[in-house]
């Protein structure tokens, strides 16, 4: 009892003001990321419908831009609040040290381990503010994913100015398939991501609000 | 585990419980459904967002802002890729805003090369004389604003080397160029110095056919294919935006590679 009565300020501070889970900066970058993402995704399956790479559109009612000539305005406004707001967030997070607190290590026994849990129903978000092993392939991945799709972009977009990228990438018509598959990789991710957020809510308000 | 217990944000029972009355609630359950389906997508690009005067204002300005970054990152001695005769794309493909029976006709022996502008000779050529000038050859890469691309080979004048013969103001800003098939779209005097850009008279080693532009086409591996003009009647030099034939409706004016 009398430990417990020690114990009693400490708790009472924790319960009045629990910690920050998502800095500002961070809500700040994930919400700009999204609304650039959204728009270069939807401007960009305009802009793949005017010369498809594979044997199928998708449906116009989609895409954002209404003809080619505004889903490329869309696309080449959007793609400044992406790379700009992701050089920050790159940035704040690696200077920060975060990035390597949340995502290292990474283990692939650990990731094998909790997939299986996943799949069977047991995997359980212990704390908001860690990340379980497949938490954390997908937001490396994720990022990953996004610094390919700015430099197989910026391949296409001045493939003339920019050989090394050009080469990188394969060449100009296999930039073009490496930044559709980054597309449809960043799709299936948010999609998960949606999932998951669906599935539990208290991660969306600690999203808006930070804890 | 008092402590535990004291933090909710902490507590993973509370997190569990947190998530299945929530999902035992139709509301949520109606958020999970819209959220996962992509007809909830339909409503960002269904909502007149794109038809807002002040949005595409915005949009224009970052487009021409564009402009000036890709003049920026032009690099004038930067050349294109080239390539070999057999890795040129057979055949090559026909493009234009109209079908191919509506290429122009032009009479060859008629033709006459209108220059005008800020140079000191603007005397007309006729097709025998261009043929006369210094010719050169590339196999470079056509892309398209719509993303696919073709290997070809052009013959013709280079550029730089015409504007020179005219006594345009290499300083000055723009070239307009005027097409027999109603099509215009203009150039900026860097790209038009630059060595790859050419005043085409053949196609493949044979004259440049109507299809590919005949009379005469600039071609320049260094701009999107819109800015690659054909059928041109007239240039002019000026340091008055000319716009294009697509940059009026909203393309980008640089249109670089």
């Amino acid at each position: 009892m009398k430990t417990n009565i020690a114990q009693l300020p400490e708790a009472i501070v924790n319960q009045i003001k629990p910690p920050v889970v998502h800095p500002i900066w961070l809500r700040v970058t994930h919400w700009l990321n999204a609304l650039a993402v959204i728009i270069m995704i939807l401007s960009g399956w305009r802009i793949y419908n005017a010369s498809p790479i594979f044997p199928f559109r998708i449906p116009s009612e989609w895409t954002l831009g209404g003809w080619l000539g505004g889903a490329l305005q869309w696309h080449f406004a959007a793609m400044w609040l992406l790379f700009f707001n992701g050089l920050v967030y790159l940035l704040l997070n690696t200077g920060s040290g975060r990035l390597w607190k949340k995502f290292l290590p990474l283990r692939p026994t650990e990731v094998v381990q909790d997939f299986v849990k996943a799949l069977r129903g047991k995997l359980q978000h212990d704390a908001l503010d860690h990340y379980n092993a497949v938490q954390k392939l997908a937001y490396v991945s994720a990022i990953l994913d996004l610094i390919l799709l700015v430099v197989s972009g910026l391949a296409i977009w001045k493939s003339v100015q920019f050989p090394v990228l050009r080469e990188l990438m394969g060449g100009f018509d296999n930039a073009r398939v490496v930044h559709f598959c980054a597309m449809a990789f960043l799709v299936a991710f948010i999609v998960v991501h949606i999932i998951m957020v669906a599935l539990v809510p208290r991660t969306l308000l600690a999203m808006l609000r930070g804890r | 585990m008092f402590k535990k217990n004291i933090n909710p944000a902490l507590d993973t029972e509370s997190i569990l419980k947190d998530a299945q009355r929530e999902l035992a609630l139709p509301s949520r359950r109606l958020f999970a459904k819209r959220a996962l389906t992509l007809g909830g997508l339909s409503l960002l690009t269904g909502c007149n967002i794109t038809d807002e005067p002040s949005v595409n204002r915005m949009l224009e300005r970052i487009s021409r802002m564009n402009d000036g970054v890709q003049g920026w990152l032009f690099d004038p001695k930067r050349l294109a890729p080239t390539y070999t005769q057999a890795e040129m794309t057979r055949p090559f493909p026909f493009n234009a805003f109209y079908a191919i029976e509506e290429v122009p006709e032009i009479d060859g022996a008629d033709y006459r090369l209108e220059v005008s502008g800020l140079v000191s000779d603007k005397r007309s050529w006729t097709l025998q004389q261009l043929h006369k000038l210094p010719q050169n050859e590339q196999i470079t890469r056509h892309i398209c604003v719509e993303g696919w691309s073709a290997i070809g080979r052009w013959g013709g004048v280079p550029f730089s080397y015409f504007l020179k013969q005219i006594g345009a103001d290499l300083s000055a800003k723009y070239i307009d160029f005027q097409c027999g098939d109603d099509y215009h779209t203009s150039i900026d005097m860097p790209t038009a110095l630059h060595p790859q850009t050419q005043l085409t008279l053949t196609y493949d080693g044979q004259i440049l056919p109507p299809k590919y532009g005949f009379p005469m086409k600039l071609r320049m591996p260094t701009k999107l294919g819109y800015k690659n003009p054909k059928h041109i009647t007239s240039i002019e030099v000026t340091n008055t935006y000319p716009g294009g034939y697509w940059e009026d409706q909203g393309y980008n004016w640089f249109g670089g590679a």
